[in-house]
């Protein structure tokens, strides 16, 4: 699985470190850290999380391409 | 054949190449055929592997948390391209509309686009950069061997350069509790970026996380006996470095352009704002267009000045307008207009900047405290904001972005109540103005209107430390 976030227009509201802890995670107060490839094992915890952004910014790649 | 005739049969079956398969030129092959391109698409690497992210080689890889080899980009959708992945472009036929490869290959294109970004800029001295133990961080490749360095727990690390990526790569060294000292030939860090009065609070939050942070100094020398042991500084001090990091910004991958008639050199390759490439004449070009990091590209909110910028998210912005102008007729041709966006993590803060602040006059913090290392500042140019940085306090920079695009006056009021106790302006005080200092590079000749062309001046190689990251 492949996430990558668009951090410029992140507003570190956290619901994704909410959501996916194992994926994402907040550094001091508002910065994002994540993790550009989560263990396939996360994938449902990843994809809500993607859904829950309030600013669409988390891209996820569940499939290799092809 | 009609323009709209061929412009319809070129997006059936046309050739588009693209030069440069990382962030830009992946979001670009993609949104190319969002746009509706069905020809074929060539995109051409000189790394051998897909396109990765980079913000994370010297944040989340270093720290140990995601292996280096773990940020591929994920993809929008299918792009149904050829990839010529580990061989860089050397040269471009603009007449002949072929890229060169360095294998001896030509690639025929009727349009390409530029996306080769920048390169690490290497420790001066060729024996020292040699040195085992001296690194870079530009690809996934250096921030892996930087990582294995620093599990092996290195006594001390020396950073040299404190721009935005030095100074994450001292505050990941804190957090792994590895000595640092971080050398900048600056007053403080990242002044060139923000200014001085950012860049005091910034060696602050150095100083109160225990990086040995020494401004003002040149790394004159390294010393080592095939590894690195030693740095002596300018100011007569020297110290033990078991790993040193040169973090001296980016050099532009211009040189495959060097002989193509673009204006191609040290600054990057300059385009209009829809993105299509300038020859050295500063004619525009119709088939070549530029994107990311290696564009230099004039943005009208900043008088027009060619702004070049190392900005995740212009890389993809400006990909996304690259795409669609090649593929659209000219009457329906994109400006790239979007605010330069920046973030940077260090020390816990989140650090994110909108607009150009080194264009400024003035700066003033404009909400919450900067004691709390938790504000937004304002940049001002000739009473009108033009830029703002936030520490911790990100959520209110679209904010600061409406203002920049409303040309609203500077100094701008708080909009929350909580009003800073001083929003007295100061000087904004970079220590590089953007103005080019480096004389001429180009030279004029010829007469008549018709005969008047342009010639590059080669310029010599940088001292070292000329140019901070
Ligand atoms: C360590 C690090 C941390 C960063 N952190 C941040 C951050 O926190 N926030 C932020 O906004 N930005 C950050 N950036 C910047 C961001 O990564 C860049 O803006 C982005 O990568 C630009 O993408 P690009 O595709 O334009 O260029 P690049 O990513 O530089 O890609 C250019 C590609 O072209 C290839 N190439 C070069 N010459 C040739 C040739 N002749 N032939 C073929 N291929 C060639 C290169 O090898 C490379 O693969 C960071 C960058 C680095 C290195
Ligand atoms: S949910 Fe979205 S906005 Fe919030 S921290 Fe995560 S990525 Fe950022």
């Amino acid at each position: 699985m492949r996430v990558v976030v668009d951090l410029a227009r992140c507003q570190g509201y956290a619901q994704c470190a909410f959501l996916a802890p194992d994926a994402f995670r907040m550094q001091g107060e508002e910065a994002l850290a994540f993790h550009s490839s989560p263990d396939d094992a996360q994938r449902d915890q990843v994809l809500r999380a993607a859904a829950a952004c309030p600013v669409q910014a988390i891209l996820v790649e569940t499939a290799e391409p092809s | 054949m009609s323009s709209e005739q061929s412009l319809k049969a070129f997006r059936r079956d046309g050739r588009i190449v693209i030069v440069g398969a990382s962030l830009a030129g992946l979001r670009a092959a993609e949104a190319l055929r969002d746009e509706g391109f069905t020809g074929a698409l060539t995109l051409i690497g000189d790394e051998a592997c897909e396109p990765y992210d980079r913000p994370p080689l010297s944040k989340q890889v270093l720290t140990g948390w995601v292996p280096a080899d773990g940020t591929a980009l994920p993809r929008r959708r299918e792009i149904g391209a050829e990839w010529l992945l580990g061989v860089a472009a050397s040269g471009l036929d603009l007449a002949g509309k072929r890229v060169r490869l360095a294998d001896g290959r030509e690639i025929p294109y009727d349009r390409l686009l530029i996306t080769t970004g920048v390169r690490a800029r290497s420790w001066p001295d060729e024996a020292e950069a040699a040195l085992d133990g001296v690194f870079v961080v530009r690809t996934r490749d250096d921030s892996g061997r930087l990582r294995e360095r620093l599990d092996a727990g290195p006594g001390r690390v020396l950073v040299i350069g404190a721009g935005f990526a030095g100074s994450e790569i001292a505050s990941v060294c804190r957090e792994r509790g590895i000595p640092v000292t971080v050398a900048e030939v600056a007053e403080a860090p990242l002044v060139g970026a923000l200014g001085s009065m950012i860049g005091s609070i910034a060696a602050d939050l150095q100083r109160a996380h225990g990086v040995d942070l020494r401004c003002g100094v040149r790394v004159t020398r390294l010393e080592g006996d095939g590894r690195v042991r030693r740095a002596h500084f300018s100011d007569g001090d020297a110290i033990d470095a078991e790993v040193v990091v040169v973090a001296l910004g980016g050099v532009r991958n211009t040189e495959w352009l060097r002989d193509s008639g673009l204006a191609a050199d040290r600054w990057g390759v300059a385009c209009d704002s829809g993105c299509r490439a300038f020859d050295i004449n500063g004619l525009v070009t119709d088939d070549v267009f530029v994107a990311g990091d290696v564009a230099r590209c004039p943005h009208p909110v900043y008088e027009y000045r060619f702004l070049s910028l190392e900005h995740w998210a212009n890389a993809v912005e400006q990909a996304q307008v690259a795409a669609h102008n090649m593929v659209s007729p000219p009457t329906d041709r994109w400006p790239h207009l979007s605010m330069p966006t920046f973030w940077s993590m260090q020390f816990g803060v989140n650090i994110k900047s909108v607009g150009v602040p080194v264009m400024a006059d003035e700066i003033a913090v404009t909400q919450g405290s900067v004691e709390e290392r938790r504000f937004v500042a304002a940049y001002g140019y000739r009473g009108r904001v033009i830029a703002a940085v936030s520490f911790d306090n990100a959520k209110w920079l679209d904010h600061y972005r409406q203002l920049i695009e409303t040309a609203a006056p500077f100094p701008p009021s708080c909009p929350t109540p909580d009003r800073p106790a001083d929003m007295k302006p100061v000087p904004a005080d970079f220590p590089d103005p953007v103005v080019i200092t480096h004389g001429a590079t180009v030279l004029v000749t010829g007469h008549e209107p018709s005969e008047r062309r342009v010639a590059f001046v080669r310029p010599g190689p940088l001292k070292p430390q000329e140019k901070r990251s």
